[in-house]
């Protein structure tokens, strides 16, 4: 069954067409990983998902329900937003954690006062997933007193508390040093072990490789390549992506 | 008159000081809020009303508005000018600062990272959960010391209130001086002022200190 359901999304800022009637399914879970040279328009995709970016035309689906659709020539979001807004969550490639929150009430606060669920059942939930991600004892550190690293794994934990049902990550990794993303692709790979669905933009292709179910590969606001990791990274058809691993590898 | 009788004389005065530092703060505070909010909103004809609001308030003498404000009714509408002049002197002042205060806090929201509010959205957080949880409370560590500043000079601007002759200390001092062509009122009043923001100083210090728990 498919969680997420991307149709015909066409997206401009001004003059700039950054996506050109692309398509995204995502099942249940499935992990889907989406690479490609800055520019080609992934985490448009992402922000069109998460509806910080409004699509031009297009459907967005999520659980058979319609999020935003298009109808003679026209695209209109559902009323209910905040509803869908339930399903998914995001990681920023900068963190984006509230300073002034603890890490516990970083991750309590939005299951209390918008999901309005019970404050002790939630604290017992959220030490529980620090605990897990080796956080227990940051619980009442403040964001600015942790490593990049940690502060990433803190901000996929306040995503967990909120149980999407599906996680979406933009470049997770990209604002931390080389050092550090070893920890935030562990705890990524773990999820992928435990079977949330989740769809990363990365520029890590050695992970991507790892971890995913189906590898999609953009540029240019299209589906360049798309298919099982081993087929793409192994046996790559297109061009143009042949020629993005080769840069890759050539500066790695 | 000794030194001992004027100072008695103008501490009497200073409770009305008093009344005007805190009141305008009371009123102007929230008011500075409303209009930088009303300066942020989308719809053209309210941010225009109060950016023409900063303009003038903040582009005119604070004496010229209180004198307006005070004798303005008498002029325009034959009202006569209270007893209680305490009423047109916080109104006068209310208006000015929060003109400044608008703007002190316009510069806080703006220097917001878009981030918070786009983790915000994605939580689920409604407009206003997002600005009262979220947004207002690292704006008011940020502005702080811009609003410190702010109210030192309110502090000092209480002596203004002596153009329409409220009898608040400073008013009270300058009779004195010249009734008995004395400068030693305006070394008191000096003095008066200055512990006054010394107090002023340590309290938002403290304010600044207990907020400061977190790195922006």
């Amino acid at each position: 069954m498919s969680i997420l359901k991307m149709e015909n999304i066409e997206k401009s800022f001004g003059d700039n067409h950054v996506l050109k009637g692309i398509s995204l399914h995502v099942d249940k879970g499935e992990v889907v990983s989406i690479i490609g040279p800055s520019g080609s328009g992934k985490s448009t995709l992402l922000r069109c998902a998460t509806f910080l970016e409004t699509i031009d035309s297009g459907t967005i689906t999520y659980d058979e329900k319609n999020a935003a659709e298009t109808t003679g020539g026209k695209c209109v979001y559902a009323k209910n937003l905040n509803e869908f807004r339930r399903i998914f969550g995001l990681v920023f490639q900068n963190f984006n954690l509230f300073p002034h929150y603890t890490v516990l009430k970083n991750m309590m606060d939005a299951p209390v006062s918008v999901l309005h669920r019970d404050k002790e059942e939630v604290r017992e939930e959220c030490i529980a997933l620090l605990g897990k991600m080796g956080l227990a004892e940051k619980a009442n550190a403040y964001p600015c007193e942790l490593s990049g690293g940690q502060q990433q794994r803190v901000s996929i934990v306040r995503a967990l508390a909120m149980q999407p049902e599906i996680l979406f990550f933009d470049e997770p990794t990209s604002a931390l040093d080389p050092e550090l993303t070893g920890e935030v692709l562990k705890v990524i790979k773990q999820l992928a072990e435990e079977k949330m669905t989740m769809v990363i933009v990365t520029h890590e292709m050695a992970f991507a490789r790892a971890v995913s179910d189906r590898v999609i590969f953009m540029d240019g606001g299209v589906v360049v390549e798309e298919g099982d990791p081993e087929e793409v990274f192994g046996n790559t058809q297109s061009e143009r992506m042949k020629q993005f691993l080769k840069n890759y590898d050539r500066n790695n | 008159m000794t030194l001992m009788t004027i100072i008695t004389k103008m501490a009497e005065g200073l409770e009305k000081t008093c009344a005007i530092f805190f009141l305008t703060l009371l009123f102007a505070i929230p008011l500075g809020m409303i209009v930088a909010l009303l300066r942020g909103s989308r719809f053209r004809p309210v941010s225009w009303f109060a950016k023409v609001y900063i303009s003038v308030l903040r582009g005119t003498p604070l004496m010229l508005q209180l004198i307006a404000v005070t004798y303005g009714p008498y002029y325009l509408f034959g009202i006569s000018v209270s007893r209680n002049k305490l009423i047109p002197v916080v109104i006068a002042f209310t208006i000015n600062y929060a003109a400044y205060f608008a703007e002190i806090y316009r510069s806080g929201i703006e220097s917001m990272s878009v981030g918070q509010y786009e983790a915000a959205q994605v939580l689920g957080y409604s407009k206003l959960q997002t600005f009262m949880k979220i947004i207002l409370p690292q704006v008011i560590r940020r502005i702080l010391p811009a609003l410190t500043n702010e109210i030192v000079t309110l502090v000092k601007d209480t002596s203004i209130a002596f153009t329409v002759s409220y009898q608040e200390m400073f008013t009270i001092g300058k009779q004195i001086a010249n009734s008995q062509t004395s400068f030693v009122p305006f070394v008191v009043a000096g003095v008066f002022y200055y512990v006054f923001n010394v107090i002023v100083g340590f309290v938002m210090g403290r304010i600044e200190k207990r907020m400061s728990y977190y790195k922006m």
